[in-house]
């Protein structure tokens, strides 16, 4: 009996383990194959050369452009979501009808669950259309297009996370806000928000990494042309959808072409991992504010 | 201005942005629908892919689909409650549940696309799986282990002490409890966490392309070993074409990949609300 229950707890123990070797396995192959890129390629071209076209004749290996094309596409989604978002998080938290907010998060949560490759479908064939009428000057691939709709799918992750944090103020505050002749508005605005800040400030942070990761969506309507810029009406490509490109073509394994991926990979991972460790620390501040 | 106005205007604005959500999503399936539903019929769904957009199916991406979904749920399932119950239940205070936990945390926030470098660095390269059905299926069970754990302990957390204290207090063991009394008490919440987590497997396509799913499969997959496509992968091949019927091909075949996607979500929300009502504590 004893003996089963040791052997139990082993196997249960071991499955908890795969998780931490799925970590080590990244890091592994991110760094090995990193390192055997930068013995071709010199680190500070990496970081300082302004072109990256692993493909062609002419190479350069100046991952700026990525990450510039990375930033952009985050930034306008970032612009779209974080004021909706939030929006929609007060609304919810301080006017809706509780019935209203039972409606209405599980709808708008059906944004989330919806695969991005579809969202990509959606930004190519209406919204980069729709814009093209407006601002005439824009290229049927660029970044705005995409970003948008990127910024589309992450207002459900600031609303739900940042109307969690919204709810989680004690109720004695807002009481007394109420109590003082407060509007809703300066309720939320001058009260709750800041209270709930790092609540809000977590979700937000986590949406920029989301967006960061994001590929598909980049990856069918921004053009795949990396391009050190901040124009978003010009075709880019991001890290994500560099990864893509070179998984779709026809790059011999173990070339200096394939490896490109892997120290991309290696920026997109360490990008990522800082926005969750930042966003980490101050959830954990974020639980003992109120105990 | 004064502070009623601010509050009034304040709230339409509000509105309008829960609207805009709202009817974002809408403009978003009724296109895709008013584009796709024509193109939708039997044949659309039995036909193997083609070069011509008219002759073209999604039978073999349904089919690689549906694969992919089973070997997953195979290889995740186990290994992921295995994992909640083992964080939830046993290593409470240790040292390496402490490490596991945060690891777990950092896991969920990797992007999927790195799954799928690791999957080609280890299972396609490394093992020599190649780019077949099951370097896929565990590139993305590695990809949503983390949903998976979270699920089952959020389901376990659930079950009252008073469970647990009556069934020590009849000689049961630590295991005899979990699978007797926790399990079973648990279980409608693991179950809407794996499904929603298997719903997010079917709709990624990143990780996918990354260990070399393909985008023109002409037969159907028979073995593990097979090398295959996805409906994603398939869309996404579409949505790239510059032909005008192609785009038309695409929708119908997204209209197909949120019906399971829809019909997943929708049976996990059902579970749970069914299974809130049945179990009273």
């Amino acid at each position: 009996m004893r003996r089963k229950e040791k052997i139990i707890e082993f196997l249960l123990a071991l499955a908890g383990a795969i998780t931490v070797l799925t970590t080590i396995g990244i890091l592994w192959v991110l760094l090995y194959e990193s390192v055997l890129f930068f013995k071709e390629v010199s680190i500070v071209e990496f970081f300082t050369d302004t072109q990256w076209t692993p493909l062609f004749a002419d190479k350069h290996f100046g991952i700026l452009p990525l990450i510039s094309g990375t930033i952009l596409t985050s930034l306008i989604a970032i612009i779209v979501a974080l004021p909706i978002g939030l929006s929609i998080a007060v609304y919810l938290n301080e006017y809706a009808h509780p019935k209203v907010r039972r409606t209405v998060k599980p709808v708008l949560e059906i944004l989330a669950a919806i695969p991005t490759v579809v969202y990509g479908f959606f930004a190519l064939t209406v919204v980069t259309p729709y814009l093209q009428t407006i601002i005439p000057g824009l290229a049927g691939f660029n970044a705005l297009s995409p970003g948008i709709v990127m910024g589309i799918m992450i207002i459900p992750l600031i609303s739900s996370l940042s109307e969690d944090a919204l709810y989680a103020v004690p109720k004695s505050l807002r009481e007394a806000s109420y109590g003082l002749g407060a509007t809703p508005f300066q309720t939320s605005f001058q009260v709750l928000i800041p209270a709930a800040s790092s609540g809000i400030i977590v979700s937000v942070i986590l949406a920029i990494s989301r967006a960061f990761g994001e590929t598909m969506i980049v990856a069918v309507a921004a053009g795949l042309e990396p391009r050190l810029t901040l124009d978003p009406t010009v075709p880019i490509a991001t890290i994500t959808t560099y990864i893509v490109q070179v998984s779709m073509g026809d790059v011999a394994q173990g070339s200096l072409e394939f490896k490109t991926i892997f120290s991309a990979g290696m920026m997109l991972f360490v990008f990522t991992f800082i926005l969750n460790t930042i966003s980490a620390r101050v959830k954990k501040k974020f639980y003992h504010k109120y105990e | 201005m004064n502070n009623r106005l601010k509050n009034n205007l304040f709230k339409y604005w509000a509105i309008a942005c829960t609207l805009f959500g709202i009817i974002m999503l809408g403009v978003f399936l009724v296109n895709i629908f008013v584009d796709g539903f024509g193109r939708l019929d039997w044949v659309f769904i039995k036909y193997l892919p083609s070069r011509k957009a008219e002759n073209a199916g999604i039978y073999t991406a349904v089919m690689g689909t549906l694969w992919i979904l089973g070997l997953t749920a195979i290889i995740a399932i186990p290994v992921g409650v295995a994992a909640g119950i083992y964080l939830e239940e046993y290593g409470k205070k240790s040292r390496f549940a402490n490490i596991l936990e945060i690891n777990i945390t950092n896991l969920a926030g990797i992007p999927s696309i790195i799954y799928g470098i690791l999957g080609l660095e280890v299972f396609v390269r490394t093992a020599g799986l190649g780019s077949s059905l099951i370097s896929g299926a565990l590139t993305l069970s590695l990809l949503i282990l983390p949903v998976i754990i979270v699920a089952t302990r959020e389901a376990i957390k659930a079950v009252p002490k008073t469970i647990r204290e009556a069934s020590y207090a009849l000689g049961a063991s630590k295991w005899q409890t979990i699978s007797e009394q926790i399990l079973p008490a648990a279980g409608g919440g693991i179950v809407t966490g794996v499904i929603l987590a298997l719903s997010r497997a079917v709709g990624e396509t990143a990780p996918l392309i990354v260990v070399g799913a393909l985008t023109y499969v002409p037969f159907v997959p028979q073995t593990p070993m097979d090398q295959y496509s996805v409906l994603p992968m398939q869309i996404f091949n579409w949505i790239s074409r510059p032909e005008k019927e192609f785009a038309v091909n695409a929708a119908a075949a997204i209209i197909v990949l949120l019906i399971i996607t829809f019909v997943m979500n929708g049976t996990a929300i059902f579970l749970r609300n069914r299974w809130q009502k049945k179990v009273k504590w």
